[in-house]
């Protein structure tokens, strides 16, 4: 098993292609067919197009705060590969590659960030919940689902994410424990993108890395490239393996580089150098996909004229989402009890009589 | 100043006349805070003063006590009013409690500040109003300004504390409000409110950056003929009965505008105090001009939940013409 053969302890980190795109481990090359790779490449080249045309909306001011995922993208899109529609998607906020995966559809997510609850609803997402933004407390509902899982023993795997700002919450803590001692089928991801908002990763924690904290629950661990998509691939291969035969949780460490800012409301610029930026810039794992491709000589089309292609439909389910009903009154109070109690029926309706009033001054 | 700079400016005379004083929080040593209301003072104090903690709300806050236990006098930082809950525990199952449970042996003095509040159209669990919680806590003092000049002298008073406060800071008027605010050091006590406008047919309390709004709907009630009387909180707990009553005894009415929601409330409380203080003198039922009992919408349904001047005009006329 790979998580056997990069111990925590030793601080070594999984990798299959270097930056390069140069494959420099063959024999854990997950078996992946020359299609499924391009496909995997063009779920990342979307991921990104659309964080790039998120945060323009948001400039624009057509959208509120979004936290863009750019440089992460190979984790959450080889986590897609992997996940199933019976399993479970518990995540943060920076996952989209995995959401799209699961099903949920961009103007879900726009119109979410457009200050919508209806973004939330993933209408056509089997076994998800919503973005959690209360960090690292949607960890112990990954492990409660393991639980339920393994009671109705059922054939299914719960993934979940945070980042490495995330691994100093109690609630971390207690939902690995939580779930090792069920041996509940969940794989914790720890989007280790060396930031939380501008504290880095050194200030987080004295630990020599994050996988190791795996030692404390007496789970395998790994930290894996979080740029390379074939690392990552692999390690969620044997990860959904291990939880599904009854083994229990595992944590992968998925180290990366959080390129952008943390929201559309931050400045990196404030706390880390341009030298950093250029440094972390090398290891996009894009670009290394991207070789990868060109090596093999894999894929053919025109990038640009894929991209042009992505760019309107992305803003198809932009409008979309802009154009969707206008929030009505009973959007607020609707969903609050499966039935309304009377009480919050009157305060709805005191409400009806004050626009009255104020339709009635114009 | 701004808000934020007079936070900041308290901050800083408090960290430069006592040493014991700290400041931590997450993102507000280095950056100075997400809303940079500590910005600066890291490079001033240096980082055993000033700095960033881990992210865990529950350890910053518990930490800050075993801190104010031991000859410290913490300045924590939340990030967000959403973000208060996993500290929670530690408030109100130590924080609050550790002088009475040692019979006054240790004292806590320590000051727990965050943003608060909605109408920035904010992401979801970033616009909550949780003073009720706080304020429910026994043990526990909770402080809202609404000016530059109250941020100011009621911080200092919350560092100067021998009690833990929560001090709950507007994020929505965070920059929007300037004012001269002196530069020299100067206090404003806790536990009593301001009555900012003086008046005959109805008594008006708010807090925080509802004070804006509701000075707003004072110019509507003015053209209207009606006199308000506007008192402006700035303690939830200890609450000024007094200032309360007299006002209420003279105008006979109150309504409360705040922005959380309107069940079990800081409302509520002041509603039983016209009550339980002024029964004889109400000439009409008080009223609550509070958010609706749901959770804050996000930002496209917020207006609905918000009180506005004109909601809260309407709801004065209508109280004095009952
Ligand atoms: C409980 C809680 N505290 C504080 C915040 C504010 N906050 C939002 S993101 C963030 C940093 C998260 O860092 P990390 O876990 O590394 O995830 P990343 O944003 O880097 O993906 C903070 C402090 C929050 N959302 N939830
Ligand atoms: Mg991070």
């Amino acid at each position: 098993m790979i998580f056997k053969d990069f111990d925590p302890k030793e601080d070594k980190i999984f990798r299959i292609i270097d930056n390069e795109g140069v494959v420099i481990n063959n024999e854990l090359m997950p078996d992946i067919d020359d299609e499924t790779v391009v496909k995997a490449y063009k779920a990342m080249l979307y991921a990104r197009t659309a964080d790039e045309m998120a945060v323009s909306y948001q400039r624009q001011g057509r959208m509120y705060t979004y936290p863009p995922n750019i440089g992460q993208e190979a984790i959450s899109v080889a986590a897609g590969m992997i996940i199933r529609e019976k399993d479970w998607l518990v995540p943060a906020f920076r996952e989209l590659g995995a959401w799209l995966a699961k099903g949920v559809s961009l103007k879900e997510i726009f119109l979410y960030y457009m200050g919508n609850e209806e973004g939330s609803n993933f209408k056509n997402a089997n076994h998800m919940l919503p973005f959690s933004v209360p960090i690292g407390t949607h960890l112990l509902h990954a492990a409660g689902i393991g639980y339920s899982i393994n009671y109705h023993k059922k054939d299914e795997v719960v993934f979940t994410f945070t980042g490495d700002g995330g691994t100093s919450e109690g609630d971390f803590a207690e939902a690995l424990n939580f779930a090792a001692v069920w041996k509940a089928p969940v794989i914790f991801t720890v989007q280790n993108n060396q930031y939380a908002i501008s504290v880095p990763v050194r200030n987080q924690t004295k630990s020599i890395n994050l996988a190791i904290k795996s030692y404390a629950y007496g789970i395998p661990g790994i930290k894996a490239d979080g740029n390379d998509f074939f690392a990552m691939c692999a390690a969620y291969k044997q990860a959904a393996g291990y939880a599904k035969a009854g083994n229990g949780p595992v944590l992968i460490e998925a180290f990366t580089y959080r390129k952008g800012a943390h929201t559309t409301s931050d400045d990196p610029s404030k706390y880390r150098s341009k030298d950093e930026e250029i440094e972390g810039e090398k290891t996009d794992p894009l670009k290394r996909m991207k070789k990868f491709i060109d090596n093999k000589g894999i894929w053919k089309e025109d990038e640009e004229k894929l991209l042009e292609e992505f760019r309107i439909e992305i803003d198809q389910q932009f409008s979309e989402a802009e154009n969707f009903t206008p929030y009505r009154l009973e959007d607020v109070f609707q969903y609050t009890y499966v039935d309304l109690p009377d009480d919050l029926k009157k305060q709805k309706s005191e409400y009806e009589q004050f626009l009255k009033w104020k339709e009635s001054r114009k | 100043m701004t808000i934020v700079q007079a936070i900041n400016n308290a901050l800083d005379i408090k960290l430069a006349e006592d040493k014991n004083i700290v400041i931590y929080g997450e993102d507000t040593g280095f950056e100075g805070g997400v809303f940079r209301v500590t910005e600066g003072l890291q490079k001033k104090y240096g980082a055993d003063r000033v700095f960033d903690s881990p992210l865990a709300e529950s350890a910053i806050v518990g930490t800050g006590l075993g801190m104010a236990l031991s000859g410290l006098r913490p300045v924590v930082e939340l990030q967000f009013d959403g973000f208060t809950y996993p500290a929670f525990d530690q408030i109100i199952s130590h924080v609050s409690r550790m002088h009475n449970r040692t019979r006054g042996k240790y004292k806590v003095p320590m000051v727990i500040r965050f943003p608060y509040g909605g109408g920035i159209n904010a992401l979801e669990h970033h616009s909550e109003s949780p003073e009720a919680f706080y304020a429910h806590i026994p043990g526990i003092k909770v402080v809202i300004p609404s000016t530059p000049h109250d941020a100011k002298g009621l911080m200092i008073s919350a560092i100067e504390s021998d009690d833990p406060i929560i001090f709950m800071e507007p994020k929505r008027i965070y920059r929007a409000i300037k004012q001269e605010v002196a530069d020299d050091k100067f206090s404003i006590p806790i536990g009593k409110a301001k009555v900012l406008a003086e008046g005959t047919d109805v008594t008006v309390v708010a807090f925080g950056a509802m004070i804006r709004e509701c000075q707003k709907a004072l110019v509507m009630a003015k053209e209207a003929g009606i006199s308000v009387e506007l008192i402006d909180l700035r303690t939830i707990y200890p609450i000024d009965k007094e200032t309360i009553t007299r006002s209420v005894e003279k105008t006979g009415r109150i309504v409360i505008v705040a922005e959380a929601p309107t069940g079990f409330s800081v409302g509520a409380e002041l509603i039983a105090i016209a009550n339980e203080e002024a029964f004889l003198h109400l000439e009409a039922p008080p009223k609550r001009v509070m958010g609706f009992d749901t959770i804050v919408p996000l930002a496209r349904g917020e207006h609905f939940f918000m009180q506005t001047p004109e909601k809260i005009f309407y709801e004065i006329e209508r109280t004095v013409k009952f």
